[in-house]
């Protein structure tokens, strides 16, 4: 079942919560909502549930607008962050719950949840409470809970934000597996780029509650619409200058700007493994200085510091850092391999202005 | 021994002193007394069909405040915890108040009010509705020094309610009238058994407003503290505390009920009573984060 969103807006009070927000959920997909908190998305969410009133737009489920429609009729599965299982009740009763309020017959109740505990791995739990449970098997119970009436849409708000980051994973990989077995509609919220990036086939970019961009992970990534999207998304370099005879000279890097006229302020963004740095001050024809080194667990991020002061971050594998012996203060040399200009609010930019390389080869042969 | 285990057992000899001789002692003092002639003096006691009139009234009067009591208590606990209107806070306050007045004058305030000079009172006396020395009075009394136990004790619990398990249910399709019974009541449930329960006791043991708005009037409307206390005037030290230990081994019971009824859910009745034959389940304590 698919979900579509219409110039969706929420006003709470003087706040505008989601102004004018419009996408699709295709059918079957496992999209993400990703911003920071306080972007609104989790709002989108709840009006899409029907937790909430839209100020104005419509919702569609499977077609049909379900404005008018109570969160009871929706057909929808919640999944909340802080779990919210009913404390009173055991794992089963909780799964069976919305069973039992759809009328099913007890006959019916008992397979189906007996096919959701093995599914979320569940079996030797069913008679326990919430708080006898862990964390990363409340969020199971609670997963499990929302899917067992079969909803047409399953969403979820952050769910993965109240367990540790080893739980999280865990979870993240279940929700990966479940949705390839199930292929529910689902639409889940968070704030954790990373975990959007793996989970999700789609991201939709958030921030004050309007939408940046919506794309795959590594569109978002690699070509993102908005200078917000360049800055959330993953670590990015970016600097400010403005354009002359078709170059923008920031202290002495030069970015060329062939299609871009005179006098035009732009912002130039680069990843920090387009930035290469060698412990030879000559291997490559920007010097600089090294200032920190951070220990990433895949890779290290060097900080260097230009002659003009320009702070830049790059990245390094670990094969290659073992080969240098680089060490804090110490000069070297580096070069920006790639780079791109970032979209800013009334200009565009021809999309060949972007990701050229430039100045990549060394400095001698 | 260390320093640390001499500590903690000082503490607790401290803490199981305290109890003994503030409540245990007492307690034991009475109960001997009453049973010194025997169990059937005991029985005789509390079935002279004054202190049997008494013991029933006591127990209807306290049964009614209850329900009365649990019914508003946990609507106006509701209303002070989920609804911003002006003057909450005044009105937060007041629920309190009846703790902190002396129940002579809580039965003096009662009938101050419902007086047969009052107006309030000549209204009542046309439509024949006697309040004053008649078992409304005493219930009246009752509900007015039990009405913060509820209210009190609900109040934290649906604080402390998630909103979410409520919207949790909203989403499995059930309407707020069946949230609220299968969800928000149970959940606050230990919290509403608790202000009952000590309505109820509190509400047998009540003495100084019910002697002013109720009068000792035996078989009509002396309750079982008003005959104690009669008792005692007429030397019969005996008969009273025989009435007294009834009375305190029915809140005993109550009490020790309510303990067990405000466990977790699953560690509720002993384990004889369970109803599952399954066993629990071991649980590791590394399993529970």
């Amino acid at each position: 079942m698919k979900i579509e969103v219409r110039g969706l807006t929420k006003q709470f009070g003087s706040v505008q919560a989601v102004s004018d927000v419009s996408f699709t959920v295709k059918e079957g997909e496992l999209l993400g909502l990703l911003g920071p908190s306080g972007s609104g998305k989790t709002t989108v969410l709840r009006l899409i549930a029907g937790l909430e009133t839209p100020s104005g737009g419509d919702i569609y489920i499977d077609g049909k607008r379900v404005n008018d429609l109570s969160v009871q009729d929706r057909n929808i599965g919640f999944v909340f962050q802080h779990y919210a299982l009913f404390k009173h009740l055991t794992v089963f009763e909780n799964i069976a719950f919305g069973l039992k309020i759809k009328k099913w017959k007890p006959a019916e109740i008992e397979p189906r949840v007996a096919e959701l505990l093995s599914l979320m791995s569940l079996d030797a739990l069913e008679q326990r409470y919430p708080h006898q449970l862990s964390g990363g098997q409340r969020q199971r119970v609670a997963i499990a809970r929302s899917l067992a009436p079969r909803p047409s849409v399953l969403l979820l708000d952050e769910p993965f934000g109240a367990v540790d980051a080893k739980v999280r994973q865990e979870l993240r990989e279940w929700l990966i597996r479940l949705h390839d077995r199930l292929n529910v509609t689902s639409l889940f919220v968070t704030h954790d780029q990373e975990e959007a990036m793996e989970v999700s086939g789609r991201i939709i970019v958030f921030s004050k509650g309007k939408l940046e961009q919506i794309g795959s992970p590594a569109e978002v990534y690699e070509e993102p619409a908005t200078e917000f999207v360049a800055r959330f998304i993953g670590a990015m370099n970016i600097l400010e200058g403005q354009v002359l005879n078709g170059i923008v000279k920031i202290g002495s890097l030069k970015f060329p700007a062939p299609n871009i006229s005179d006098h035009v302020h732009v912002k130039v963004g680069f990843r920090p493994y387009y930035v290469k740095v060698a412990e030879d001050p000559h291997r490559y024809r920007q010097p600089a200085t090294l200032r920190h080194i951070y220990f990433l667990g895949v890779a290290y991020r060097l900080e260097i510091e230009t002659e003009e002061g320009l702070i830049l971050r790059s990245r390094m594998n670990k094969e290659e850092f073992r080969q240098y012996r680089l060490e804090v203060g110490q000069p070297v040399s580096f070069a920006v391999t790639h780079f791109r200009f970032l979209p800013q609010e009334g200009i565009s930019f021809p999309s060949s202005a972007s990701s050229q390389l430039f100045d990549a080869g060394p400095l001698t042969p | 021994m260390t320093t640390h285990t001499l500590l903690q057992l000082a503490l607790r000899s401290a803490a199981v002193g305290y109890v003994s001789l503030l409540i245990l002692f007492p307690l034991a003092a009475i109960a001997h007394q009453s049973f010194i002639g025997g169990i059937d003096h005991f029985i005789e006691d509390i079935s002279t069909p004054q202190a049997s009139s008494a013991l029933v009234l006591t127990l209807e009067a306290a049964f009614l405040t209850t329900i009365i009591n649990a019914i508003f208590g946990t609507l106006s606990a509701i209303v002070l915890v989920r609804y911003e209107f002006p003057g909450r806070w005044f009105l937060n306050a007041l629920v309190d108040l009846p703790f902190a007045i002396p129940t002579l004058v809580t039965g003096l305030m009662i009938a101050a009010i419902y007086g047969p000079t009052t107006i309030l009172g000549m209204w009542l006396q046309e439509g024949n509705i006697s309040l004053l020395y008649a078992k409304p009075g005493i219930v009246l009394a009752m509900l007015f020094v039990t009405m913060p136990f509820t209210i009190r004790s609900l109040q934290p619990v649906l604080m402390e309610l998630e909103r979410e398990q409520e919207e949790a249910a909203f989403s499995l399709g059930a309407s707020p009238w069946t949230t609220f019974w299968k969800v928000t009541v149970p959940s606050v449930l230990p919290g509403l058994l608790t202000g009952v329960f000590l309505t109820f006791v509190r509400a047998l043991g009540e003495f100084g407003s019910i002697v002013i708005v109720a009068g000792n009037i035996p078989m009509k409307t002396q309750v079982a503290s008003v005959y104690v206390y009669g008792e005692i005037e007429s030397y019969n030290p005996q008969g009273a505390t025989s009435v007294s230990v009834f009375i305190l081994l029915i809140s005993f019971l109550v009490l020790v009920l309510l303990e067990r009824l405000t466990r977790p859910p699953g560690e509720r009745m002993p384990r004889w009573f369970r109803w599952s034959k399954r066993p629990l389940p071991m649980i590791h304590p590394s399993e529970i984060g």
